[in-house]
């Protein structure tokens, strides 16, 4: 049966970037395992002959002609971002390291 | 932050490098990895994104083929297994290079996986096992603002354009490579330079390195000699040149060596090369931050290429480097030591072009692996790098032939070329460097050289002709060097008969 640990969900907090105290950490934990518990449950009906899958439906090879379509305008690019400059997005602070 | 470093025949004679190479392809299809943005370098920021590449709510990604077909064949080239079913996957991580805040990329299903690339250092050949070449997408480009350096360190804030974003990247890792000992830093440069060479004859990429098209990371770590220990490792990130792969290389295992053998430890990490030192600084440790919770991307529909399509693919592969090295060493007339000079070089293409331009072989391969390769290291860049083009050497080494140089005026005439004067011809006539031909003109000189060497003179009249390389040196001098040799010696011999 799976259980998720209060260690575990402060980890995948900090991963995902949410800031939770304690008390929410005490409430989450065992909610968090309960959600696991009943997604478990299709492991039961799910009988040796069905795979597991990712997908909803049995496709593959679905492709692109590799060919130009219009892009956006930088304008247009830029409409939505909360600040930018020199025709660029700005963000702030980059703490760490590139990828 | 000045490092303690161990002179690197020391380090070695102590320890076993172990490395690890991670090269980043950037293929040259026409669009994006996922939406059909035009992928043109050098575009004004932020004019080639869509919704799907910026990641904005409602839009949808679709795989491009014509990349599909690229991964493959670049697996084929090398050697590699091709997964006959695989799927992208979600990297998920907040660094603001990616709009989307993941990047698209395979975690433990490559396309091609399993293969090896075999290398040549000093007439050895070492075998590079690829584990594997999977599929994924360029990030952003970041401009930091404010701090000393343009830096991320000490920056104020960040500019993104996101014209990179999506553009297709193979991403191709080795094993670990082990038993190279004093040659795995021209193991690691030499593996990057065939790379180079085979992703070009499969014309999949522009595989420019200087505008990083083609990006190096270099893992590497120390054990002591013997041990069949690894150990901890760190990743020197970005080294953009085939020659800073070397010196990296190098670079770490010096410094490694200085800190195990002070008893310390090496911290897994992160590193930034530096072109202009050669030397490597801290990057980021290894952490939980390194935990990318990758899972399947739900967007796209997994990839199954046909045996069918892939026994096409491979049936249209090139001929393999190796094959087409022994085919140019054949046609060329050269020795295998000369190939080997020529190949150690990097300048094979370069030859190729050259000869295509109508320079004979050997005179291609003089100047490119003799004159050029020497000035290149001079200047510390790569042969490709210099300013002048294989169309050039033809060029002059055509005026060489018709008598016009010597090849003493010939250096002089790259001097010009390699400054910025121009074409050959541009420089030969602003420079005045053509040989004298005018027999009058050298006689003079003859008879001059004759009067003050009266003894060298007598000595040839005797017939003693090997002395004239004394007489013919001093009219050379007189003639600034503009006179050919050749005809010098014959009007001497003919006045001292």
């Amino acid at each position: 049966m799976p259980d998720i640990t209060r260690d575990e969900v402060a980890h995948l907090a900090n991963l995902a970037r949410i800031d939770l105290d304690d008390a929410e950490l005490d409430h989450l934990a065992p909610q968090l395992s309960v959600i696991l518990e009943s997604i478990a449950s299709i492991a039961d009906v799910a009988a040796a002959d069905i795979p597991p899958t990712s997908h909803a439906i049995p496709l593959t090879n679905v492709f692109r002609e590799d060919v130009v379509r219009p892009s956006l305008t930088a304008e247009q690019a830029l409409s939505g971002a909360p600040a930018s400059e020199q025709q660029r997005f700005s963000v702030p602070r980059i703490l760490g390291d590139e990828q | 932050m000045t490092e303690t470093l161990m002179p690197y025949d020391d380090a070695i004679a102590a320890f076993d490098p172990a490395m690890g190479l991670e090269v980043h392809v950037e293929l040259s299809t026409n669009t994006k990895m996922f939406c059909g943005c035009s992928v043109e370098f050098g575009a004004e920021p932020n004019t080639q994104t869509c919704p799907t590449c910026l990641g904005l709510p409602g839009s949808l990604p679709v795989i491009n083929g014509k990349a599909v077909e690229s991964a493959i064949r670049i697996g084929l080239a090398l050697n590699c297994e091709i997964a006959e079913w695989c799927r992208m996957a979600r990297k998920n991580y907040f660094y603001p290079d990616m709009p989307k805040n993941f990047q698209t990329s395979q975690y433990d299903e490559p396309i091609a996986f399993d293969g090896y690339l075999d290398v040549e250092v000093d007439g050895e050949t070492y075998r590079v096992e690829i584990e594997r070449a999977h599929m994924e997408e360029d990030t952003g480009k970041s401009l930091h603002v404010g701090g000393a350096t343009g830096r991320i360190q000490g920056a104020d804030y960040s500019l993104v354009d996101y014209n990179r974003a999506g553009i297709p990247l193979i991403e191709i890792v080795t094993r670990p490579i082990l038993g190279a000992g004093e040659k795995a830093p021209a193991v690691a440069r030499a593996y990057v330079a065939t790379l180079r060479d085979l992703l070009l004859g499969l014309d999949v990429s522009d595989v420019r390195m200087e505008q990083g098209s083609m990006r190096c990371d270099v893992n590497l770590s120390l054990a002591p000699k013997g041990s069949d220990e690894l150990g901890t490792r760190t990743e020197t990130k970005n080294v953009n040149s085939l020659r800073s792969v070397e010196r990296a290389a190098r670079f770490e295992v010096s410094r490694q060596a200085a800190l195990l053998q002070a008893g310390e430890s090496i911290l897994q990490e992160t590193r930034h090369f530096h072109e202009d030192t050669g030397s490597t600084t801290s990057g980021r440790e290894k952490s939980d931050a390194d935990d990318y919770r990758y899972f399947p991307e739900p967007d796209l529909v997994p990839v199954a290429p046909s045996r069918e399509w892939v026994a096409e693919l491979k049936a249209a592969l090139p001929v393999p480097l190796r094959e087409q090295r022994a085919q140019l060493q054949a046609d060329w007339g050269f020795t295998d030591l000369e190939m080997r000079d020529v190949v150690a070089a990097e300048a094979v293409g370069l030859i190729a072009e050259t000869v295509a331009a109508g320079a004979p072989p050997q005179a291609a391969r003089k100047w490119w692996v003799a004159e050029l390769t020497r000035r290149a290291n001079e200047d510390g860049v790569e042969l490709t790098e210099l300013p002048i083009t294989p169309a050039q050497v033809a060029a002059i080494q055509a005026l060489v032939d018709a008598g016009t140089l010597n090849d003493k005026l010939a250096r002089q005439v790259f001097d010009g070329v390699l400054a910025g004067e121009g074409e050959p011809d541009a420089v030969v006539a602003a420079r005045g460097l053509a040989v004298v031909s005018d027999d009058g003109a050298l006689g003079e000189a003859i008879d001059r050289a004759i009067e003050a060497n009266p003894d060298v003179a007598e000595k040839i009249r005797d017939g003693k002709h090997a002395a004239a390389g004394a007489l013919i040196g001093a009219v050379m001098k007189d003639m600034k060097g503009q006179a050919d040799a050749g005809r010098v010696r014959e009007l001497i011999l003919e006045k001292l008969a």
